[in-house]
């Protein structure tokens, strides 16, 4: 999942300040999962405003709440149309891309931000999240026992650890595990080790980000 | 690599004296944080006569310094031979191989292939890293550059880069069964010389030496084991929990504190010729590379009590 987390109340409150009527929109999918923008966060969120901004003892400010399915696909944004219409500005605790899919539908609106997104990522338990994924656009898994350098080496070292691995930690931080420490283990495990002989040559990283944004078109899909 | 070889051309001079199975013995220059290039005149009039090459670091913990290439060529200028560090931290393959065919033209002959310190250790941790390509592909890089004159690309380069190629390796970081495999995949890769990691842990060392000869690797490159003179009890507890990948055993540790402190420069001196003393005799290695960083004036000492002719 896309895993972020909410803004400081204190930038969020800036961003909105300029304006009266906000509407939050929270989302259902990926942000409600991580705790950072479902419903129950759009509920404290507003709340949690509603009462900063009487305390300054600044002029009012109207809070509206809706919670979406998924703010990233056509077929749910519709719904908080109306919503949007009787505001002034859209607080969306969407990840990036629902951010941006609402500002693209409604360009008469603004949309703020009040989540950072950071990563693609697991629940390793709950209330701790670590990434896994960079979308790096050409998954190399199978042959590091399904761990990914890319994303989870400090250093994207795809040849073999650096010399600051040590009891299976990164040098970056201790409370980081060393993703190499992790594939020699799994990879002696399936009795793989083999696999990292192999000379691995220099990434493609047209597929990634430095290819430019990235589009996929799926002609059988097309209608 | 083998010693006997009359055919092989040496592509420097550090590489000549492996090749003659003399025992080399290599320095470390840190090039200044400012552009004064008198700090490393200085420095290099400390090493000059005394070590065989003298590596530059490139931004060493992520800290901005000097280039190593001006580094190299101001060494040059003072008579030493550089091996010009390289990390891949900084700079993409476009970069780091237009700065490759700029240090040959400027008369480079050694390269240290690294990854880097990652920036979190420097004064810029907020900054961007680059990692395009690995040390062992640079280390590819590098030796494709020699034996086929052509850049990553494939293209043929006017006059192409021969480079004595080395890299590191940390026979002391985890996990270690694995760790002869990647010198052997560096091997594999093009290296032709080894610099380890400070060697205190003798027998962990011995132990990777003896998998690497086991394995044939001895013979296919030439090793140089890395000692770091220390100055104090304190200095030794502080590189073992702080420096990444750095080893120092506890008896290590308290020999420093057992002698009272105006003597324990010189108790360090002493360990440090008696891990000479050891490299000097052990199967597989080919030299010493001594780092004594910011304490310069140490190594021609260490060079003379541990009686590296020089
Ligand atoms: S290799 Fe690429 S696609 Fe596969 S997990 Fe890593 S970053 Fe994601
Ligand atoms: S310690 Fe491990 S995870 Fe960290 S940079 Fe080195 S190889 Fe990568």
């Amino acid at each position: 999942m896309i895993v972020g987390e909410q803004k400081p109340i204190k930038e969020i409150m800036e961003s909105v300040a300029p304006y009266k009527r906000v509407l939050i929109l929270g989302c259902g999918t990926c942000v409600k999962t991580c705790f950072a923008g479902g419903e129950d966060e759009v509920e404290v969120l507003a709340s949690a405003l509603r009462l900063a901004f009487k305390t300054k003892k600044q002029r009012s400010i109207e809070i509206e709440e809706l919670t979406i399915e998924r703010q990233c696909e056509n077929e749910f944004i519709q719904e908080a149309a109306a919503g949007i219409g009787r505001n002034d500005v859209v607080l969306s605790l969407a990840c990036g891309a629902g951010v941006q899919a609402m500002a693209e539908r409604f360009p008469a609106a603004p949309v703020l931000p009040g989540v950072n997104t950071t990563f693609i990522g697991i629940q390793d338990r709950p209330g701790i999240f670590s990434e896994r994924c960079s979308g790096c656009g050409d998954c190399g898994l199978a042959r590091f026992g399904g761990i990914c350098p890319v994303t989870r080496c400090s250093k994207k070292l795809l040849n073999g650890p650096c010399g600051g691995s040590q009891n299976g930690k990164c040098e970056v931080d201790p409370s980081i595990d060393c993703a190499w420490h992790l594939i020699i283990e799994r990879l002696t495990e399936l009795g793989q080790l083999d696999n990292l002989k192999t000379y691995i040559p220099p990434k493609n990283w047209q597929t990634s980000t430095s290819g430019g944004p990235r589009k996929l078109v799926r002609e059988d899909q097309i209608i | 690599m083998s010693n006997d070889d009359m055919t092989i051309k040496p592509l420097s001079k550090l590489h000549e004296i492996l090749l003659n199975g003399e025992f080399a013995v290599t320095g470390e220059c840190g090039p200044p944080r400012g552009a004064n290039r008198e700090v490393i005149a200085k420095k290099a009039g400390l090493l000059k006569g005394f070590i065989d090459a003298v590596n530059v670091t490139d931004n060493q913990t992520a800290i901005v310094r000097m280039s190593s290439i001006a580094g190299a060529v101001h060494l040059i200028e003072a008579g030493l031979e550089p091996v010009m560090q390289m990390v891949v931290r900084d700079r993409n393959r476009i970069a780091l191989q237009s700065d490759i065919l700029g240090a040959y033209s400027m008369g480079i002959r050694n390269i240290l292939c690294l990854s880097g310190d990652h920036q979190s250790f420097g004064s810029q941790p907020d900054a961007l890293n680059v990692f395009d390509i690995d040390s062992l592909n640079l280390v590819r890089t590098v030796k494709d550059m020699r034996e086929t004159g052509k850049d990553m690309s494939g293209f043929e380069l006017d006059i192409a880069p021969a480079m004595f190629i080395g890299a590191a390796a940390n026979p002391f970081a985890d996990p270690f069964e694995y760790r002869v495999l990647r010198l052997a995949k560096k091997i594999d890769a093009g290296v032709d010389f080894i610099q380890t990691q400070c060697i205190y842990n003798m027998a962990r060392f011995k132990q990777w030496i003896k998998m690497a000869r086991e394995e044939g690797l001895t013979e296919k490159v030439y090793i140089l084991g890395g000692v770091t003179p220390l100055k104090s009890a304190g200095m030794a507890r502080y590189m073992n929990n702080k420096v990444a990948g750095m080893d120092i055993p506890d008896e290590i540790i308290k020999r420093m504190g057992s002698v009272p402190k105006e003597d324990a420069i010189e108790e360090g001196m002493k360990i440090c010729l008696e891990t000479i003393a050891e490299l000097k005799e052990l199967d597989g290695v080919s030299g010493v590379h001594i780092m004594a960083i910011e304490w310069e004036e140490k190594v021609g000492e260490i060079v003379k009590r541990a009686g590296l002719k020089k």
